[in-house]
């Protein structure tokens, strides 16, 4: 074991940084076609006419489709979590009749170049009648259809007895709390182009994430053969859940390159990127907590809404499951009871979003924690340290399901992280000096927030390795990469198990035609599952070559060592065959001379029906200025423990980036709508990334004191920790800076909505506990 | 985001801009910097059936002094500004603050004095400090310059006393006594961003007290706004945490602001009085 756990330079950068990057508006084909949307104007109506004459006619557009072209297509199905009720509420790939959200796909251009096109979109007139708007989630449900409501299914799970021990409580507590619309927006737009080869193979390139999913979802909607579509993945500017799922935009451009016969591109652009692509967050919570006269949480109780918006996309149910089963966290919790509304309404509809339904569950539980400390007049910590699972009940079973598997956490030691957190910090010396710079006029505070992470989705992922007759290395596996550093992780596990410099492995992925199967990239998977696969198949590897070397150097196998990519006889190192040399015994001929088959090559699959658990805990330190509501985040630390880092490098930028994601949602981005259903923020002047401005230095404490048991590396994945608590902690850091326990129940802290607290006009029903 | 189809002249002197300008009316849309106009076009908000673009008329790029005048080519970078040694005295530190406000670096290489000024956005830096020091905006048409003032100078959001046949040739600032002082604060949810609220003041303080008192607030309308009221409350007395209180209360008075998702009208009135206090306090304490 040399290479893992190294952190070494990432294999991506190299074409990434030369200018040799292969992003989707990269790639152009002859005579490729533009496409261009007409979407909705209005949040929700009838529609009346799409009038498409002056369009047509103009010079270079060669075809616009409205509804009726593609009413033979069925709406895009669920990929995860799909529950039957939730089918009347999928997306057609152009409104059929009703717009629901404003930015609704509604008709399509193809023209042979993107400005014709975008002028042909805009001559398209769209008239509407309009229908009554949803935009509350919380509000009673309304019609969807005419036949649905817009309370679309309402999920619940529970353990334990809930009942009795609110009825025993010595103390109830109690909060209500809303995450904000905000979602991933990646550097790189969505993208496809789509082709007809000669072979008759349709091939769409632009893929991200779950290419082998999109390509049988694609056959099936076009009514074509799962082989007859080829997916390609090129370099990807960033997924966060959003990019890669199936949108109508890909199904259209792969429509039209069947239709029209012609390669068909699409690329989108910004303006449509922030009413189009997958909104994420909004939940409201109303959680309670029954304390029993030790301080001990006896139950949990919670309520929520979930701001679906217009349709039910890929995610079905997921964000909601994701919700109920990680809410419980780090803490017992004995009994749990939590009961979820999925809610349609006139906005652009939602999906996951890097640490789904955990930055939510973590905002509400850990917001309720703080409000249970305050209750019982001590510190924040002491609460969490007394309901936390104890290192000894690990692995710790819960009897919730998620994603298909049991929630059972497989490692880990939330006491021990969190002492970890306090001396990284100097926690005393901090709070005083916090509370010394406090009596001297500042507003400045602590906030501490905790969270559980889920990572390692099976049920399977593989890895097929061959070596060459040079030496060089090929790891092809179906998982897909969003920019997170696979090709460099996988390669450094490859080279790991094989004795070879990481840099001489070549990492393929996200490509359908190179290999059958492939779940992709989400779920903080890919380092679990694919690792692990590729792990695997380096000791297939190894036999294999050490079966050779048998042969050829005439020593038992048990006799062999591999060691820096060659097979040597134990004790006697000049004795040895390279895996080159190996590779070249392995031509077909002699192969089977020695009863081998051909090539020095090996596949494994891994595969598990349980999650990796990993945790951990986000430290804010703030000042508030009180007159403005702004809010300055003077430090913030990051405790994770990810089991094993097999790139310490990689792991700390997927925390760093996350944690900007998780400030952005905490402070800055919103999807902001008017009372008619008009979105407000669709452009960057209005939707508020952070900058590099606004980031603080992210202080990571990265540990590995809980390997995972569940697969041979140990390793937990990465993906999601830096954004899971941010919320939580910056939240309750405010509470400290104003001594005002419960201040905040509301994300994003917005300096309009924090003066209003602070000069306690708010306006609208506050952190009170609810009935 | 693409731009509807639009024709594109680069004229090398001012007559010709002029000319063009005249010749074409409406249809014709002057390019400075371009960091407003393209954005606007691309979201297809601007449509111009011609681009002059005017950044080959190297006579409009300069920083002169003329008395006690300075006069800057509408060309002129707001990069440039941001040096403070490029204008002297205490105004040459409130552009040089002032620049540092606007936009990002990309955005202050390229974008121009004049371009911002002629935009008219009511939370530009440039078009607050116009307002602030009595600006004389020169605009150049097929029948002569003519000097606007700055008061004058903007109706309201986007819109200006310009005709669209004029070309904005320059703007003329007076230079600040050595004893003036200012204060210059805005308050945005991220750096770079336009200002919610802007504060802006100058105050030179006499043996009788504050003489020249000038404040002007930007985000409050659809024009960058004189403080009056408040100016006239600082004038003549002496420089005290009260005096600015009650100076910031009266400013807050004089505006009327729009609201949208960054501020309610509420809350940008209630900036207007901590930002201007807050820029007096500053101004105070200049050394
Ligand atoms: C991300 C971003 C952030 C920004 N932040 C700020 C900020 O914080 N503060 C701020 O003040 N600005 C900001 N801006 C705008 C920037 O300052 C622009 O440079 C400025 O508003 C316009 O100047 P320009 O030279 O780029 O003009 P252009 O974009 O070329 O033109 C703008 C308008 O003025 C007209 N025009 C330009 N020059 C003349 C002239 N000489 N005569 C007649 N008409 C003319 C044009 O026809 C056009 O209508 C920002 C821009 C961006 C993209």
């Amino acid at each position: 074991m040399t290479l893992i756990g190294q952190s070494v330079r990432r294999l991506e950068d190299r074409p990434l940084l030369t200018g040799e990057g292969r992003y989707a508006g990269d790639i152009n084909l002859p005579g490729q076609l533009h496409m261009r949307l007409v979407r909705s104007p209005v949040a929700h109506g009838r529609i009346l006419d799409v009038d498409i004459l002056e369009a047509v006619d103009l010079e270079g557009v060669v075809a616009v489709w409205t509804g009726a072209d593609v009413s033979a297509i069925p709406p895009i199905d669920f990929r995860q979590e799909g529950l039957t009720d939730l089918y009347p509420y999928r997306q057609p790939i152009l409104a059929q009749d009703v717009v629901r959200y404003v930015g609704e796909p509604v008709a399509v251009v193809f023209a042979n170049d993107p400005y014709t096109a975008e002028d042909a979109a805009e001559a398209v007139f769209v008239d509407v009648d309009d229908l009554p708007l949803t935009l509350d989630a919380t509000a009673a449900p309304g019609s969807f259809d005419g036949t649905h409501s817009t309370e679309a299914a309402v999920v619940r799970t529970t353990y334990g007895s809930v009942d009795e021990s609110f009825t025993a409580a010595d103390k109830i507590v109690s909060v209500e709390v809303t995450v904000g619309r905000h979602t991933g927006v990646p550097m790189e737009t969505r993208g496809a182009l789509a082709t007809v080869e000669p072979s008759g193979s349709l091939v769409m390139y632009g893929a991200a994430k779950v290419p082998h999913y999109n390509r049988k979802a694609i056959a099936a909607m076009l009514g074509i053969d799962t082989d007859k579509v080829i997916l390609r993945e090129g370099h990807v500017g960033g997924g966060f859940g959003v990019r890669g799922e199936l949108y109508p935009e890909d199904v259209l451009v792969c429509l039209a390159a069947l239709r029209l016969r012609r390669s068909v591109k699409w690329i989108e652009d910004r303006k449509e990127h922030l009413v189009a692509t997958n909104h994420s967050r909004d939940q409201h919570h109303r959680i309670s907590a029954a304390v029993d006269p030790d301080g001990f949480i006896t139950a949990i109780r919670d309520e929520f809404w979930v701001d679906q918006g217009a349709y039910i996309r890929t995610h079905a149910a997921t964000v909601p499951n994701l919700t109920m089963a990680m809410l419980p966290g780090p803490y017992l919790f004995p009994s749990y009871e939590t009961t979820g509304h999925i809610r349609l309404t006139n906005k652009t509809p939602a999906g996951t979003y890097r640490a789904p339904g955990r930055y939510e569950a973590t905002f509400a539980r850990e917001r309720l924690l703080d409000a249970v400390a305050h209750e019982l007049g001590e510190s924040p910590i002491e609460t969490r340290r007394r309901n936390f699972i104890p290192k000894d009940q690990m692995p710790f079973s819960r009897p919730i399901r998620a994603l298909g598997t049991v929630i059972e956490y497989d490692s880990g030691d939330y006491a021990g992280i969190l002492d970890r957190l306090l001396e990284h910090v100097d926690h005393d010396a901090l709070a005083a000096e916090l509370a010394h710079r406090r009596r001297g006029g500042e507003a400045v505070g602590l906030g501490i927030a905790f969270f559980v992470e889920k990572s390692g989705l099976g049920p399977y992922e593989g890895a097929r390795i061959q070596v060459d007759t040079e030496g060089a290395v090929r790891v092809v596996t179906g998982a897909a990469s969003v920019g997170q550093g696979v090709e460099t992780t996988i390669a450094q596990i490859c080279g790991d198990g094989l004795g070879i410099p990481h840099d001489r492995i070549a990492v393929v992925h996200g490509q359908t035609d190179a290999i059958d199967h492939g779940l992709g990239a989400f779920a903080s998977r890919v380092t679990v599952m694919t690792g692990t696969a590729t792990y695997l198949a380096t000791q297939e590897l190894e036999k294999k070559a050490k079966a050779v070397a048998t042969h050829v150097l005439e020593v038992a196998p048990e006799d062999l060592r591999l060691v820096e990519g060659r097979v040597e006889v134990a004790g006697a190192p000049d004795r040895a065959l390279t895996l080159g040399e190996i590779a070249a015994r392995l031509e077909p001929l002699s192969a089977s001379g020695m009863g081998l088959e051909p090539e020095l090559a090996a596949e494994s699959w891994f595969t598990t029906d349980h999650m990796t658990y990993p945790y951990g805990v986000h430290a804010a330190v703030v000042s508030v200025d009180k007159e403005t509501g702004g809010v300055v985040i003077e430090r913030f630390v990051v405790a994770y423990d990810v089991g094993r880092a097999v790139n310490p490098m990689l792991v700390e930028g997927q925390i760093v980036g996350g944690a900007a994601q998780g400030l952005g949602g905490a402070l800055l981005e919103e999807f902001v709508y008017s009372q008619d259903g008009q979105p407000l923020a669709t452009s960057f002047m209005d939707y508020l990334l952070p900058t590099a401005t606004e980031m603080v230095a992210i202080d990571v404490l990265l540990l590995e004191d809980a390997p995972s048991p569940l697969n041979p590396l140990g390793v937990k994945g990465a993906g999601e920790g830096g954004t899971t608590a941010f919320g939580a902690a910056i939240a309750a850091a405010v509470d400290d800076a104003l001594q005002k326990p419960r201040a905040i129940f509301r994300l994003p802290i917005t300096p309009e909505r924090l003066r209003q607290i602070i000069h306690g006009d708010y306006p609208e029903e506050g952190a009170a506990p609810c009935k | 985001m693409k731009p509807p189809r639009f024709e594109y002249r680069a004229p090398s002197d001012v007559e010709e801009v002029v000319g063009i300008l005249t010749e074409v009316g409406d249809e014709g849309k002057v390019l400075a910097g371009g960091q407003s106009l393209v954005p606007s076009m691309n979201f297809r908000l601007a449509r111009p059936g011609l681009l002059v673009d005017i950044n080959g008329v190297k006579a409009l790029d300069y920083i002169q002094r003329s008395g006690d005048r300075i006069l800057i080519g509408t060309l002129t970078r707001h990069s440039c500004l941001e040096n403070a040694a490029a204008v002297p005295g205490p105004l040459g530190r409130l552009l040089a603050t002032a620049a540092h406000h606007v936009g990002h670096m990309p955005i202050r290489v390229r974008g121009t004095f004049g371009g911002s000024v002629a935009h008219a956005d009511p939370a530009a830096e440039w078009c607050m400090v116009s307002v602030l020091l009595d600006a004389e905006i020169i605009a150049v048409g097929s029948r002569g310059r003519r000097t606007i003032p700055a008061e004058d100078f903007f109706r309201t959001v986007f819109t200006t006393a310009l005709e669209p046949y004029e070309l904005l040739s320059e703007v003329i600032l007076p230079v600040l006594p050595d004893s003036a002082r200012f204060g210059f604060v805005e308050f945005s949810r991220r750096a770079g961003d336009f200002a919610i609220v802007a504060s802006s003041v100058v105050i030179d303080v006499g043996s009788n007290g504050i003489i020249n008192p000038r404040v002007a607030l930007a985000g409050v309308g659809g024009t960058p706004v004189r403080a009056r009221s408040a100016e006239a409350v600082l004038a003549g007395s002496a420089p005290s945490a009260e005096l600015f209180r009650a100076a910031a209360d009266a400013a807050a008075g004089d505006v009327e602001p729009m609201g949208d998702i960054h501020g309610s009208s509420e809350y940008r009135r209630h900036l207007v009085r901590v930002l201007t206090r807050r820029a007096l306090e500053r101004a105070a304490s200049e050394a």
